[in-house]
């Protein structure tokens, strides 16, 4: 089993893994962990299409690499909003959850005039 | 088996291990310390994948800048994690989604083994018209000539980001700078590690930008390393966050896209092509754009780890 | 550097592609840099340019008769990204070009900067609202997927901070729920592409098209973008951040997050299965799409007959409307394609319309009446009518009555499902318009009757007349001719019109 398979496959483990605690941690804190636990195993996964395409006398396709660099740099971007957001609705709320019920407000509140 | 297998397998199964700790341990700051060893084991494994730009990449940005900006955020959420899980799945709907998230990697799995040993490539053609480039680095041809459109809206992204923080502020900090106050004395550690590191540090961060046009580095990864070292001189609080009003401030952020721009248009009259170069002129424009780049990347990147602003701006001072 | 291959004018008409992305981009830019009222000032500059550019490449498209394209770099795929304005591309690329700058000047009341003080709310609106525009063309002229990749995002980053910019907690709530799904839909957009790249070297449209094949690596990824898409798209069952975040969000902001935000993923899952999957048997595909944006269709309507906030009701209409897109799928094969196609696309175009010009009255009832309670809406139409007048003409849209594009869209559908024996569809339309009958009948005859109301303030003529445009808009659209139905088919690979 070559290096690049192997990674190949550790992304795809990645991906189930971020998958599920996106999906089933409530806290947005560790929903943003387990997204960038899921993008890394998608830039695995473009390593590996890189890897593959070693040619030319490069050892891996230089177009995915950039790639995933730019995935980079959106994915910290992403992160940093998010984190702006949770920290925000903790210093407004005291809490850090997203239960749906918690904001919906009753009719008519929260409808001022803006 | 050969060492060098030997050693894949254990970083591998490392990987593995530190991402589900990740996932699943109790404390969030736990889980955020974890994610910054996940970072930096990543980091090798693109190294065995032969993608050194990629590693350092994920070093400096996937694992450093977003371990600070979670490690941050981690601590200052230790108060809300005392709650119960209150939404907290049990029983079947959490065993759906775990046989659905194991569904989906197995299926990803599944293809990734699919994949023919030696697939389509773009390394020929991206080797081929390097010369025009005058670079010796494909991957940053790749970034600031080939797919210069991608990498310059990208920059465009990390802006808008900050003003998208930044809009969080509330109504009375607007104008003012995000973070502590400058200390009157500062911790003595902390300053004496921010002392030595920073000059260091901004000396490596231009030097792996500017190697980066022949050699593994370029304007993430130096604007990176540049932005680790303002972030560590604020952080010791030898020095405070700008007003995010500061003129100065605004353009240094808008510099590197508003650059980059211009050269596309440019490229349009001087080359018949948004963003294409004229010939014999390509390689000190990338340059040049990479300059700008590395310090809008600089200001952008501790700006989006400090958040919006939180203390009032002077009144004096407004715009 | 590789020769322009094309003719010099189709070189000139092509370079109109990066410019319809690149003002607003630079607007976005040069607002944040010159801040205070000049950011207002900048966008109101830029946007009838845009507007200009807009119309330019619909008017090329059409005297063509070709897809206009363009190599940015002057690299053509696979090595470099192609820009591509099809039929599809310039009638949406217009109305973006429409709506944006309609909302803006809607908004410019509440979003004023008086004085000489910059503040944070309107800095952050013109900034972020050029953002959109830009994101939006570059998803409506993309051809490569990772440009589009990065499209989707600059949309997400820009109108993620929209809906919580009253900083009100339930709008941060709001917006970072939204936020999460869209990264999920991003990450698993990437993640296909990553599949489509490791299968075929190359992630541009035209060049997929042409070399695709099913084969489980394609179906894989086939299925892992259409999930994130449509979890941006908010189609059932992944409507769930929508109405929070669209009904909180101020009133211009919600106007471009319905009308066009949710069209530009939705654009892309067009043109990821009638584009670079059009050879593959799409029926299984195209019938899940469509049942599920049937559910959306009913369950969004029978929450809207449930809501007691005006403007929950149009956010949950929001998610019923999307619906109707997905029907589209099914009948991409066969005699009645060009029809399913059409109506599609005008669904797309009215409800946008539509949309913006309801969100923008509700806004202006909100703000006239103090509350947006439909139980309080009593004599409110005989108060404001053309407030009512411009919320009754989008919602005579949504329901699919004549005249309206709605009606036009509804029509060709329906139309195409019959044809094509696939009867449950129109029965799904058939009942989507009573219940949307119902939702309107609710807000608009309490409003148009009793005593006139008392109004805290009167609306302005000017923002009055915004909203009255954007509905007669919609409405205009059912005055289509022939050759606006020949012009959306610029484009269309013939594969997806010939019978199967």
């Amino acid at each position: 089993m070559t290096s690049a398979t192997l990674a190949g496959l550790v992304g795809a483990a990645l991906v189930g893994l971020g998958l599920y605690g996106l999906i089933a941690n409530p806290q947005p804190l560790r929903k943003i962990l387990a997204f960038n636990v899921m993008g890394s195993g998608v830039f695995l996964v473009f390593g590996i299409v890189a890897r593959k395409g070693a040619a030319a006398g490069l050892p891996s396709d230089p177009v995915p690499q950039a790639m995933v660099i730019t995935g980079i740099v959106v994915a910290f971007a992403a992160s940093a909003l998010a984190v702006a957001l949770v920290l925000r609705l903790f210093e407004e709320t005291g809490r850090a959850t997203l239960s749906p019920d918690a904001w919906t407000k009753p009719s008519g509140e929260g409808a001022e005039a803006e | 088996m050969s060492v060098l297998q030997a050693l894949d397998i254990g970083l591998a199964f490392l990987v593995f291990a530190v991402a589900a700790w990740t996932i699943f341990a109790r404390g969030g700051f736990a889980a955020t310390v974890g994610y910054v060893v996940y970072g930096l084991l990543l980091s090798l494994v693109w190294i065995r994948l032969f993608a050194v730009d990629v590693a350092l990449t994920e070093a400096a940005i996937g694992s450093g800048v977003t371990g600070v900006l979670l490690i941050g955020a981690a601590a200052r959420l230790r108060g809300a994690e005392t709650e119960a899980d209150e939404k907290s799945l049990r029983g079947l709907p959490r065993l759906f989604i775990a046989g659905l998230c194991v569904l989906v990697a197995l299926a990803l799995a599944a293809v990734v083994l699919l994949f023919p040993d030696s697939g389509p490539s773009l390394a020929p053609q991206a080797m081929r018209h390097l010369p025009e480039t005058g670079l010796g680095n494909p991957v940053t041809a790749v970034l600031i000539a080939y797919r210069a459109f991608d990498t310059m809206l990208e920059k465009v992204v990390l802006v808008l980001a900050v003003v998208g923080v930044w809009s969080l502020a509330a109504d009375r900090y607007w104008g003012g700078a995000p973070g502590e106050a400058r200390a009157e004395r500062p911790e003595p550690t902390l300053a004496f590690l921010a002392q030595v590191l920073a000059p260091l540090g901004i000396l490596v961060g231009i030097h792996i930008f500017w190697v980066g046009a022949d050699e593994p580095g370029g304007a993430f990864q130096g604007g990176a390393i540049l932005a680790a070292m303002w972030m560590i001189v604020m952080m010791a609080r030898l020095t405070e966050a700008p007003r995010t009003s500061a003129f100065w401030l605004r353009l240094a952020l808008v510099a590197g896209p508003l650059v980059f721009l211009i050269a596309g248009v440019g490229g349009a009259i001087f080359a018949g092509r948004f963003f294409a170069y004229p010939p014999g002129f390509a390689k000190p424009a990338i340059l040049f754009i990479e300059a700008f780049m590395v310090l809008s990347i600089a200001v952008a990147l501790p700006m989006l780890v400090a958040g919006p602003p939180r203390r009032e701006p002077r009144a004096d001072r407004s715009r | 550097m590789t020769a322009p291959s094309a003719p010099l004018g189709a070189i000139a008409g092509g370079s109109l592609l990066p410019l319809a992305i690149l003002l607003p981009a630079l607007g976005a830019l040069l607002s944040l840099l010159m801040g205070g009222r000049r950011a207002e000032r900048i966008a109101f500059l830029l946007m009838p340019a845009e507007l200009a550019v807009a119309a330019a490449v619909a008017v090329l498209v059409q005297r063509s008769g070709q897809p206009l394209v363009y190599d940015v770099a002057g690299y053509a795929p696979p090595l470099g990204i192609a820009l591509r304005a099809d039929g599809f591309s310039a009638v949406m690329l217009v109305t973006a070009a429409l709506i944006t700058p309609a909302a803006g000047l809607y908004a410019r009341t509440n979003f004023a900067t008086p004085g000489d003080v910059e503040k944070r709310a309107p800095l952050a609106f013109w900034t972020l609202l050029q953002g959109v525009q830009g994101a939006l063309s570059l998803i409506f002229l993309g051809g490569d997927l990772f440009n589009l990749y990065v499209g989707l995002e600059l949309l997400t980053f820009a109108a993620v901070p929209l809906v919580a910019l009253d900083g009100r907690p339930e709008t941060v709530a709001a917006a970072l729920r939204y936020l999460l799904f869209a990264l999920f839909g991003s990450v698993f957009y990437l993640l296909g592409s990553a599949l489509l790249f490791g299968a075929y070297g190359t992630l541009d449209i035209a060049l997929l098209a042409s070399r695709i094949r099913a084969e489980p690596a394609v179906w894989l990824a086939a299925g892992l973008m259409t999930a994130g898409l449509l979890a941006k798209t908010a189609l059932f069952p992944l409507h769930l951040w929508l109405p929070p975040a669209h009904a909180n969000a101020p009133a211009a902001a919600s106007a471009v997050l319905s009308g066009l935000v949710v069209k530009g993923s939705f654009f892309l899952v067009v043109r990821l299965w009638f584009d670079v999957l059009a050879p593959l048997p799409a029926v299984v595909p195209g019938a899940i799409l469509a049942g599920l944006g049937s559910a959306a269709i009913i369950f969004g309507s029978a929450l809207a007959l449930r809501q007691e906030r005006l403007k929950l009701l149009v956010a949950y209409s929001t998610v019923a409307q999307i619906g109707y897109l997905f029907l589209m799928f099914p009948l991409g094969h066969g005699p009645w394609a060009a029809d399913a196609f059409a109506g599609g696309v005008m669904q797309a175009l009215s409800h946008a319309f539509a949309k913006a010009a309801m969100f923008l009255s509700a806004g202006l009832i909100a703000e006239s009446l103090g509350h947006d309670r439909i139980a309080g809406l009593g004599g409110a139409g005989r108060a404001m009518p053309v407030t009512f007048l411009a919320l009754g003409l989008g919602g005579l849209s949504l329901m699919g009555l004549p005249p309206s594009g709605g009606f036009a869209a509804k029509w060709l559908l329906m139309k195409a499902s019959i044809a094509a024996g696939q009867w449950v569809w129109a029965a799904v339309m058939a009942a989507g318009g009573l219940l949307a009958g119902g939702y309107l009948y609710r807000v608009l005859a309490p409003a148009l009757s009793g005593e006139i109301a008392q109004l805290k303030k009167a609306p302005q003529r000017s923002r009055e007349g915004v909203a009255l445009a954007l509905a007669l808009l919609a409405v205009l659209l059912a005055f289509a001719p022939p050759s606006f139905f020949s012009f959306l088919q610029i484009g269309r690979p013939a594969a997806s019109v010939a019978f199967r």
